[in-house]
């Protein structure tokens, strides 16, 4: 069989694994997974990027798609006048001297010479800095944060279209990257696996503290859509005479368009992505790229700068995910800090990418795909599997209850299970690279 | 290498250390090895004979080259770069896929033995480079080469301090903190320390000044003078068959001449090509 | 008086518990150090693995609870601890056999064997999900405190009490002895000696005669007891929950990379270092100031740096200063 060949009946085994989930659940329960699995497929290219293609170890996808998540709260909600009378201007000034504090120890870190006097002067720079950072900052955040606090109280975004969030997204998370692999990846040895790591961390907890910025545990709702809303759907008459026309009650239908609709715009995304990552690395700079993770040394010995390059493609990749964070929160409607967890967000894009392929950006799709249908699809079969287990047990014994409650764990097992088997036994992953 | 090669090696560049640690792993691949078999064949005391062979699947850096050394006997081989030195006492040590020829040890063909299973039957081998452990103290480090006996080594690291007595002085020291000499001395006793019945050397002056690179030799023949063969690979041809019993000189991987230390340095051909004139 | 009380107080709130955490913290970096030093990769799974030496102890300590056994005064825990222990060696050793010898044959580049960790990250706490859910559990009994504030305060005469609990109390004892056994081990027997002969130098180490199988194999088994110790004694020290476990991974990395990785003494260093910069950093001072500065100056506020949910930025912030400043770790990080 063929290489193109076998990579299309892949692809073609995934979409009929997703069919089957629309003929035996729903084909709401499909699409959602085909929208999911979209967005997953762009993460997967994100950390493919960096991974596949130099070999740098993000451990913090989670923190990006958060970053992208909150670029959708603040480009797309309403401003809060009230809050933004109350304290808003103060805590910008507060974040304008925090970042003031920082910039300038860096530069007297990096202007004067080393010495006994730097020493002291950058701790004095820092302690000092924060202070006066936490005395601007805390009063403007407590006003911020007293306006109307069950609804509000948090400064509100831009109110611009949700949809301009998700390049800003990249553009946010990318930013960030830069801050880290800045540091991470100048220093003497690379510790960017444990950067990233704390810095994902960092992020989440700031979502889910800084009320002000993202009401934290709060969560913003109603952030808005850039499809249709069913309701008005339903009241639309050509909308329900024509889904009449299917054959579909207007319920059913206005929820399939509306997941149709953003699978649309999804895969538009994903189409874009696709085609500018493998034109980059067509490109010589992709060249370049690889030759620097086949051999360093020789690369560097040309003249490349190393980290120069890495530090690229590493804000490159984040802001992927980025994108794809702020695509997610969209679907979602909702931002719900408390909901980023590493094995979700960081070491499930992980199992993508090994699975479908390292170095391969359909691979990097395909493993998006496969591996959401499988981690949604994991539970039902779990508790359909438990049932049939248990069902020589007496109704209400305890191993039956805890077994069937359990089955829901299944998914974390099956994950593991999956990436250990294709790491042995195919580990170039399901479409190898070239 | 991304597409040939073991895809479980490829690390794709990464340099990460605050999740991989590249520092003292191994290259030797631990392989189960088979059975030594007593042999009629004869010859010298150690013998890799007629040995053909390469690393892994490779293309084959030895032919038809033969390395042998007496009992009390100085060998060295000795070639210009890349002729196969270290790859032939490598082979004699089982690092090396052999294709063809074996290797036989006081009358027993080792051929197939794994080389954790050559030292047990008394082979000491003393790599190049990272030939001691640097993190622990001299003493540890003699212990280590011991570590396969099971009697009372105290004798035998008596023996090896009195043939170094630097490395008494400095027992409590880790061996990391040494000179170039001493660390050598190190290695050495290292080996020393299983009792070998025969001692490879795998270019011991590399690196080392000429007056440690005299000592060295010193001590060299020192140690032969108790009783064990000593197999050597030596950059210093030179010096190397001043002391030497008997000389290989090999070129491309096969053997160009052989004979005493003495008549290889008197040989016009050896001295105008790879002595120097 | 007065700063008899705040010592009183800054002990309490600051001291004890961080000297209770930093050796929870320490035991769990010695057993990533370890793991660094001779199998050479950072193991993503330990968090998990601590978790499910705290589950066996826990099934087990249940069971004794039920069957009416307990340790008096002390936690039932305790003698439930062997149990935990060799439930996870078991765990541990099956684990190398099944998925991790393949790529040691395979002479596999560590940052693959980071991979395949996480892979056995996902399936362990699956199985510790699996079989006692993702909720709290309590499974402390015995007594509470060994110094309670109320009988301090009697005896002592001082406003402020000393509480000292049990559990902090076995922590910080338990910790010291797994530390010296370990460190007897390494450095004063045969194997533990042939196990940094092997972290030093593999090849080397071959060629001594060491079996790098037995290395590997003894390395599992401890770090089997360095797991379910530090996961026991959290678990009784703060509360058990698999996912706190998994996120005490930063927080034991962080520990590991300060000291150095690779390096033990490092490790329990590291430890503390986070240990204290978390409690301190995140600790409201109101209280010792209070006692400490002259009547009417004493502060309004918390006094508080940063709040208690940025406790891993401190951690990170920690790590990232040492980095800057020693790259190798404040012990110099090399092979065990």
């Amino acid at each position: 069989m063929s290489e193109p060949v076998k990579n299309t009946l892949l692809f073609l085994v995934v979409a009929v694994l997703i069919a089957i989930a629309g003929f035996m659940q729903s084909w709401n329960t499909a699409l959602l997974i085909l929208n999911m699995g979209l967005v997953s497929a762009i993460m997967a290219i994100g950390v493919n990027l960096q991974w596949g293609f130099a070999g740098l170890f993000n451990v913090g996808v989670m923190g990006f798609v958060a970053l992208g998540g909150l670029a959708a709260v603040l480009v797309s909600m309403p401003p809060d006048p009230d809050a933004w009378r109350a304290g808003g201007v103060r805590v910008l000034i507060g974040l304008a001297l925090g970042a003031a504090t920082i910039i300038g120890a860096v530069l007297v870190y990096t202007r004067v010479k080393k010495g006994p006097l730097r020493a002291v002067g950058i701790v004095a720079i820092l302690v000092g800095g924060f202070f006066i950072f936490r005395g601007v900052l805390d009063p403007g955040v407590d006003a911020v944060e007293s306006v109307n606090p069950a609804l509000s109280g948090y400064l509100g975004g831009l109110g611009l279209p949700v949809i301009l969030s998700w390049p800003i997204g990249g553009l946010l998370a990318g930013g960030v990257a830069w801050l880290i692999g800045k540091t991470a990846l100048g220093l003497r040895s690379d510790y960017l696996a444990i950067a990233t790591l704390g810095i994902a961390e960092i992020i989440i907890a700031v979502l889910k503290n800084e009320d002000w910025l993202s009401r934290g545990v709060k969560n913003v709702v109603g952030i808005p859509r850039p499809v249709p809303y069913e309701i008005d759907l339903q009241n639309d008459p050509d909308f329900v005479s024509s889904a009449a026309g299917w054959g579909l009650d207007p319920v059913e239908a206005s929820t399939l368009y509306v997941k149709l609709a953003y699978a649309g715009l999804f895969l538009v995304v994903l189409l874009v992505i696709l085609w500018m990552a493998q034109m980059a690395l067509k490109s010589p700079w992709g060249r370049m790229m690889r030759a620097i993770r086949d051999n360093e040394v020789a690369a560097e010995a040309m003249g490349k700068d190393v980290t120069r390059r890495h530090l690229q493609i590493f804000v490159l990749g984040s802001a992927v995910c980025g994108l794809a964070g702020a695509m997610l929160t969209t679907l979602d409607g909702q931002l719900t800090p408390g909901t980023y967890q590493p094995l979700r967000f960081t070491f499930l894009v992980w199992v993508m990418v090994i699975v479908g392929g390292s170095g391969n950006n359909f691979g990097a799709v395909l493993g998006g795909f496969l591996i959401w249908f499988l981690w949604v699809e994991v539970e039902p079969i779990g508790v359909y599997l438990m049932e049939t287990i248990t069902s020589g047990m007496a109704e209400g014994s305890a191993l039956k209850s805890h077994l069937m409650g359990s089955a829901a764990h299944m998914r974390l097992f099956t994950m593991g299970l999956v990436l250990l088997l294709v790491l042995r036994f195919s580990p170039r992953g399901l479409i190898p690279e070239k | 290498m991304p597409v040939a090669g073991n895809p479980y090696q490829d690390d794709r560049g990464n340099k990460d250390r605050s999740i991989a640690n590249p520092q003292g792993a191994g290259e030797i691949v631990h392989r189960k090895g088979g059975k030594a078999r007593p042999s009629e064949a004869g010859g010298a005391f150690l013998i890799g004979d007629a040995m053909t062979g390469g690393y892994g699947k490779g293309p084959d850096i030895l032919h038809d080259c033969t390395i042998a050394v007496n009992q009390g006997e100085i060998a060295v081989i000795v070639g210009p770069n890349g002729a196969g030195k270290s790859t032939a006492m490598k082979a004699v040590f089982g690092m090396l896929d052999l294709r063809q020829g074996s290797v036989r040890l006081d009358g027993q063909d080792i051929s197939d033995l794994s080389p954790q299973d050559r030292v047990v039957q008394g082979m000491g081998f003393v790599p190049q480079t990272n030939n001691i452990f640097t993190s622990m103290t001299v003493e540890e480090n003699l212990e280590m080469g011991a570590f396969i006996r099971r009697d009372d080594f105290r004798e035998t690291m008596a023996q090896v301090y009195d043939l170094f007595p630097i490395l008494k002085e400095k027992r409590r020291q880790p061996a990391g903190e040494l000179s170039g000499g001493q660390r050598q001395q190190v290695a050495v006793g290292r080996a020393l320390m299983t009792k070998p019945k025969v001692l490879m050397l795998d270019e011991p002056t590399a690196g080392v000044s000429p007056i440690v690179m005299d000592e060295l030799f010193d001590r060299i023949i020192e140690v032969a003078r108790t009783g064990i063969p000593i197999l050597m690979v030596e950059q210093n041809a030179r010096q190397a068959l001043e002391i030497a019993d008997k000389g290989f000189v090999l070129v491309q991987g096969r053997n160009a001449y052989s004979g005493t230390g003495r008549d290889l340095l008197d040989d016009p051909e050896v001295r105008k090509s790879f002595l120097g004139g | 008086m007065e700063f008899l009380n705040a010592f009183v107080a800054l002990s309490n709130y600051v001291l004890i518990p961080g000297i209770a955490y930093g050796s929870q913290l320490a035991l769990g970096a010695l057993g990533v150090t370890l793991i660094y030093g001779i199998l050479r990769f950072s193991n993503f799974a330990h968090g998990d693995t601590m978790a499910f030496g705290a589950m066996v102890t826990i099934l087990v300590t249940w069971w004794m609870q039920a069957q009416g056994i307990s340790f008096g005064v002390l936690p039932t825990a305790l003698l439930a601890l062997p149990f935990g222990i060799l439930g996870t060696m078991v765990l541990l050793v099956v684990t190398d056999r099944v998925v991790y010898r393949f790529y040691r044959q395979q002479k596999a580049k560590p940052v693959i064997l980071v991979i395949v960790s996480l892979g056995v990250m996902f399936i362990m706490n699956g199985i510790v999900r699996f079989i006692i859910g993702p909720d709290d559990q309590n499974f402390a009994d015995g007594a509470r405190f060994i110094i309670s504030a109320r009988d301090f305060k009697a005896w002592s005469g001082l406003d402020e009490g000393l509480a000292l609990r049990t559990s902090q109390g076995i922590t910080v004892i338990t910790a010291v002895v797994v530390v010296v056994a370990l460190f007897w081990f390494l450095n004063k027997t045969r194997t533990g000696k042939s196990m940094r002969a092997y972290s030093d130098n593999e090849d080397l180490a071959l060629l001594s005669g060491i079996n790098p199988e037995r290395v590997v194999t003894y390395t599992w088994l401890i770090i089997a007891a360095l797991t379910t110790v530090a996961g026991v004694l959290y678990g009784l020290d703060k509360s058990f929950k698999p996912f706190t476990y998994f996120q005490l991974l930063l927080p034991i990395f962080a520990a590991a990379i300060v000291g150095g990785l690779g390096s033990p003494l490092g490790a329990i260093a590291g430890g503390f270092v986070i240990a204290f910069s978390e409690v301190t950093i995140t600790y409201a001072w109101k209280k010792v100031l209070g006692y400490l500065m002259p009547e009417g100056l004493e502060p309004d506020g918390l006094v508080q740096l940063l709040s208690t949910d940025y406790k891993f930025a401190v951690s990170f912030v920690i790590l990232l200063i040492v980095l800057l400043f020693k790259p190798t770790g404040l012990f110099k990080g090399k092979s065990v």
